[in-house]
């Protein structure tokens, strides 16, 4: 299939960017989003051009290092998709296809559709952990946990910290991110000792870090590829206001 | 000559790791504090490495080339971690680890080494529920187990197809709690490009800073490479697309040897190829082999849907070659046997390089599991299915999930088609029994390091040796060197030593910039990767292998004459940051062909044509070849062979049996 790509261009965290028209052709349906995006680096390497930089790594939907907007969506069409598995089968010959870097003042571009999402590394040091040294622990099996509490921290434990949540949201707001690590850890008996502590502490980093609030529009849960349930955002308000209470 | 001393501790096997920690040297608690050690890599073991050194006291830098610690690519591990806790009262035990292991490696590691592993295995699952990490669990709350190849215990943790997702947010975890206690400072997107070494020791590292294209300078006391395996040298592999070997390439030219460069690790079950415009290849976990069987139609060339082919004219070739192990036999047999299967025309799939690998029949015998479960009685065959798949989805979910994406076939109704793919290296960095490289003060934890798989590594004990060695072996072993390092001061990075090793990272920049060619990185890399592929893939003989290094000579000089790189090095150029990688591979790649043409045996995963049983199975010859094979740069193209004798007190090395 041949297709139009229209596709943010910003040569660094200062200057401005644009959208920049680019052809591609033959462009096989069996082909990955970003293996479309190979072909397109290869033509303009071959121009003398400078490839478009994005941001890519284990291409099998779990680094969370791939983060385009596409069309209007954080990782294009496909229900729970990352970018990286996202295949041109989605698309139609002659399709216009316009990819955006996320937007949120707390992801700043660093190049083309590249951003930087430190911010959510800062969140995870703030309180997203038990706080236990090597060597300290007992055996496994002394802490038993019941099969649906370890499987619900599963659940919120699948997030990859890819930010499509921040992307997707109209206040980019980082509650679906936050409220998973929260969540999986206030479900586990091993977490609750620093329950309180965790939660107030990541949810007082994720304001300083500039996200916004969540007002329900549930774009977050929608858009997330791993499809980390809202619940988990309901879970940690009341983490919170328990914290609060304490 | 570099002496190679293995420094495996004296006594018996099972008091040898015991021994060495209540003899060795430490460090008081305040002298850690002015010590800084600098970790290169922040997966498994190198998260791991970087928190557990931080609690004892040390101050740590750790450097990763993606943009977060996260990303780390042991993140893809699917299937899960083996530990030796004999939680289902199958028979398990530290020694039948020991032993599943030695076996599976095919006699080609180190005893002492493989022991330890085994012995803190079980450590490793205790600290990881402690951080959180959501393993599966029974409904008594208790943690459940699964089979991986190689064994017949069931000692497999798991979470779902997510391992080493889970696992690696732990370690990240505990990674992020001290770099919020300030006792470990993170450089994301930064590479190193070279070790600095002083007066004989490793004493920092100059690393780019990928966004502004600067370098920098990094002193430690110690420094500990954490960089992962090389397999994206074949181009495709189920590697991330940024997993390279340059930290330990630049280690290796400093003077570190490289053990077993040739022992690559092909895994039996991913999803074949599609096209030339394919960047990576993904692995199908080798879990799934505990509820798929593998087959291929009885007649070639079959073209029927593999649901209307009758179950007597199918060939489960594993299970009628290996009636004891199975579908559940090592990888490398695995591969083998498919790859022989579809060599000789019986392959499925459009390009005729894949075979079967099938859920019906175990997800009905779910279904009737489940069905007594819940008291239905006489379900139908659709009810069954229903049921069945049910708990196929909850074991391999995502992994189906994950196959529909790519290949657009539902495997909840037709078998998945697989192929083998190149997946792990056995062989990296030289290291003795402390994980110390032939630099002192230069230490190689994990894939990095050749020393736990022996010829061949058996599944889910990769996490394992990751995790081994960065909560429980090196907080012990560095004290051993550091310890007697305590009187050194930080040396600053104006000394000569840091300004010659940051001219010679800035030399190789500009060469490779001013090459301005007309082909891309990734054009040298395919060339590179096919001939590694075809002549030094799962099969090898003296002819291709001689063939491939006078290719892999021409790929090289092409490449230093006609390769471009557009855009500049002051600013994020991910052409250039691939170009230097590839600058890597193409000089590992003659070396592994160079150490497979050495190896005239058959082991594990490298397979001589020359070597073999009569039944086509690899043929070791430990007369001539039961050693070590550990390499010493010269120059470009040269190098000089060291050898370690592998000694086997407890095991008796035999032809591998898994029939």
């Amino acid at each position: 299939m041949n297709l139009t790509l229209k596709i943010w261009r910003q040569k660094n965290a200062k200057e401005a960017g644009n959208l920049v028209t680019y052809q591609v052709k033959d462009i096989s349906e069996d082909m990955s989003f970003l293996e479309m995006f190979d072909v397109l680096n290869e033509q303009l390497v071959h121009k003398g051009e400078e490839p478009i930089a994005f941001d890519h790594d284990c291409r099998e939907g779990i680094c969370g290092m791939c983060s385009m907007f596409i069309n209007g969506r954080a990782h294009g069409p496909a229900q729970g998709t990352t970018t990286c598995q996202l295949h041109m089968r989605k698309f139609k010959d002659g399709d216009t296809i316009v990819v955006e870097p996320w937007r949120a003042r707390a992801f700043p571009v660093v190049k083309d559709l590249i951003v930087d999402r430190s911010a959510f590394d800062r969140v995870i040091s703030s309180g997203g952990f038990i706080s236990v040294n090597t060597g300290n622990a007992k055996d496994a099996n002394n802490i038993p946990v019941p099969k649906q509490d370890a499987d619900n921290a599963f659940a919120a434990a699948a997030c990859i910290g890819c930010g499509a949540c921040v992307a997707a949201c109209k206040n980019s707001s980082a509650m679906l991110f936050v409220s998973a690590k929260v969540s999986q850890l206030a479900l586990l008996p091993q977490g609750a000792i620093e329950r309180e502590s965790r939660v107030l502490n990541m949810v007082k980093q994720m304001d300083e870090e500039g996200f916004g609030n969540c007002t329900n529009t549930y774009a977050c849960e929608a858009e997330c590829p791993k499809e980390i349930s809202v619940e988990n955002i309901a879970r940690m308000n009341r983490e919170y206001l328990r914290a609060n209470l304490k | 000559m570099t002496k190679l001393d293995s420094k495996i501790p004296e006594g018996p096997l099972e008091t040898k790791w015991t021994h060495y920690k209540s003899t060795i040297p430490l460090v008081n608690p305040s002298n850690k504090r002015s010590m800084e050690v600098i970790i290169v890599g922040s997966g498994l073991a190198g998260a791991s490495a970087a928190s557990s050194l931080a609690e004892l006291g040390y101050q740590v830098k750790c450097f990763c080339f993606q943009d977060s610690p996260r990303r780390a690519h042991s993140i893809a591990a699917q299937g899960g971690i083996n530990a030796a806790k004999n939680y289902q009262n199958d028979g398990d035990s530290t020694f039948r680890l020991f032993y599943d292991t030695v076996k599976g490696g095919d006699y080609r590691s180190r005893e002492g080494n493989v022991y330890r592993l085994a012995e803190v295995s079980a450590n490793i699952i205790d600290q990881c529920v402690a951080q959180g990490v959501p393993f599966a669990r029974e409904y008594g709350g208790y943690l459940s187990n699964r089979s991986f190849g190689g064994t017949q215990v069931q000692r497999t943790f798991y979470a779902a197809g997510q391992t080493g997702q889970q696992l690696l947010l732990g370690a990240y975890s505990g990674l992020e709690r001290q770099v919020g206690l300030g006792t470990v400072k993170m450089y994301s997107r930064h590479e190193m490009l070279e070790i600095v070494v002083i007066d004989g020791k490793a004493r920092g590292i100059i690393a780019r800073d990928l966004i502004s294209g600067k370098l920098e300078r990094h002193f430690g006391h110690a420094v500990l490479l954490c960089s992962g395996g090389y397999g994206n040298v074949f181009y495709l592999s189920t590697n991330a697309m940024g997993s390279n070997v340059t930290a330990a390439w630049k280690a290796h030219r400093r003077g570190a040897l490289f053990g077993n460069p040739c022992f690559t690790q092909i895994h039996p079950t991913c999803i074949p190829v599609s096209g030339d415009h394919q960047s990576k290849l993904t692995l199908m976990s080798e879990s799934l082999r505990n509820d798929g069987r593998i087959w291929v139609p009885k007649k070639k060339d079959d073209s029927r849907k593999p649901v209307d082919i009758p179950e007597e004219e199918r060939d489960y070739y594993l299970e009628r070659r290996y009636p004891a192990f199975g579908n559940l036999v090592p990888r490398d047999v695995a591969s083998r046997a498919a790859k022989e299967r579809c060599d000789a025309g019986y392959g499925v799939g459009t390009s005729k390089m894949a075979v079967y690998l099938d859920f019906a029949f175990n997800t009905l015998r779910y279904g009737k599991v489940e069905a007594n479960k819940r008291s239905i009685h006489n379900p139908s065959q659709e009810e069954l299915k229903k049921l069945g798949q049910e708990v196929i989805k909850e074991k391999y979910g995502n992994l189906f999930e994950m196959y529909e994406k790519i290949t657009g076939e539902n495997p909840y109704e037709m078998p998945m088609r697989i192929y083998p793919a190149v997946h792990y290296t056995m062989g990296g960095l030289w290291v003795d029994y402390e994980l110390m490289t032939t630099v002192p003060g230069l230490y190689s934890l994990g894939e990095a390091n050749f020393s736990d798989h022996g010829a061949n590594r058996l599944g889910a004990s990769a996490l394992m040796q990751g995790l081994a060695d960065g909560y429980f072996v090196i907080p012990y072993t560095i004290g051993s060197y550091l310890s007697k390092d305590i009187s050194t001061k930080a040396i600053p990075t104006d000394h000569a030593a840091f300004m010659d090793a940051e001219k010679n990272a800035q030399e190789r920049l500009d060469k490779l910039m001013n090459i301005k060619g007309t082909k891309s990185a990734d054009h040298f890399h395919k060339k590179l990767g096919k001939v590694m592929w075809d002549k030094c893939g799962m099969a090898r003989n003296e002819k291709g292998l001689t063939e491939a290094i006078s290719e892999i000579r021409a790929i090289r000089e092409e490449f230093w004459k006609d390769l471009r790189i557009p855009g500049t090095q002051n600013e994020l150029n991910t052409e250039l940051e691939k170009a230097g990688r590839v600058a890597d591979f193409l000089e590992l790649g003659e070396l592994m062909c160079q150490d497979a043409l050495l190896r005239k045996e058959s082991c594990g995963g490298h397979f001589r044509e020359e070597s073999q049983t009569p039944d086509g199975e690899a043929k070791r010859d430990d007369d001539n070849f039961s050693y070590v094979a550990a390499w010493e740069f010269k120059d470009a193209g040269k190098w000089e062979l060291h050898k370690e004798e592998l000694i086997f007190d407890i095991v008796h090395p035999t032809q591998r049996s898994y029939k």
